[in-house]
């Protein structure tokens, strides 16, 4: 397992390679957030990020069958089309690999201890946490905590 | 009680400060108490942290509810919702 959080870009290739050597890997699922169309800070609580991320990797790990993982989320200035984070799961399956990369997603995204500030024209602006992205996490809640 | 006390993103900048060391008074044992008790300084802390704003808290870097306790040492962030990734 490699969690980095850095203000480095990183190489998808790179990483899919390094993930492809265990044995027995057979698919590598990944998905790679961009900078839509905004000059942004992104700014995150050193520490508490990794030992998050880990949390929910480990907790993939106990619903799908994942051989190996790379999670990459960058802080700092970033650009338009800049590359922001990067999951890439491994695994001898696809549908293994697949729903655990969309899994960990999902989780980053209303657990890891990141903010996004954008910088437009008119000024900086702190972005709002979106409903959304927390109905996105609960479908893979058990039905016994989804009805609490 | 001691505890180490910090804030992120739009909440450190409303209250102009990332974070303090703090010596709690008896009775403040609790995430929710010690956010009632940083609201009570008033000023910006009272509108940031007053409890219809949608803040978050972890203690000791793991995210934590309201009733959670906090003893002496521990490190208590509280933040706005997480909007990484």
């Amino acid at each position: 397992m490699k969690i980095s959080v850095q203000r480095e870009d990183f190489d998808l290739s790179l990483e899919t390679k390094n993930l492809s050597r265990s044995e027995g890997v057979g698919a590598v699922a990944s998905f790679v957030g961009i900078v839509r169309d905004v000059h942004m800070t992104l700014e995150h609580y050193s520490g508490m990020t990794e030992n998050s991320i880990r949390k929910i990797v480990e907790d993939a790990c106990t619903r799908w069958k994942v051989m190996d993982c790379t999670v990459i989320h960058r802080y700092g200035e970033l650009s338009p089309h800049d590359q922001i984070v990067l999951v890439a799961v491994a695994s001898a399956h696809r549908g293994d690999a697949f729903s655990a990369c969309e899994f960990i997603m999902d989780y980053l995204k209303t657990q890891a201890p990141f903010w996004k500030k954008e910088h437009r024209p008119e000024g900086a602006a702190w972005v709002e946490a979106r409903a959304s992205d927390d109905d996105a996490t609960v479908r893979w809640e058990p039905p016994a905590r989804k009805a609490s | 009680m001691k505890v180490k006390v910090l804030f992120f993103a739009a909440l450190r900048e409303q209250l102009g400060t990332a974070g303090e060391e703090i010596d709690l008074p008896a009775g403040v044992a609790t995430v929710a108490a010690l956010r009632g008790h940083l609201a009570r300084r008033g000023g910006p802390w009272e509108g940031a942290l007053a409890e219809k704003k949608n803040v978050r808290a972890a203690v000791n870097q793991d995210m934590a509810n309201p009733g959670a306790a906090i003893r002496a040492g521990d490190e208590i962030a509280f933040f706005p919702p997480v909007t990484g990734g």
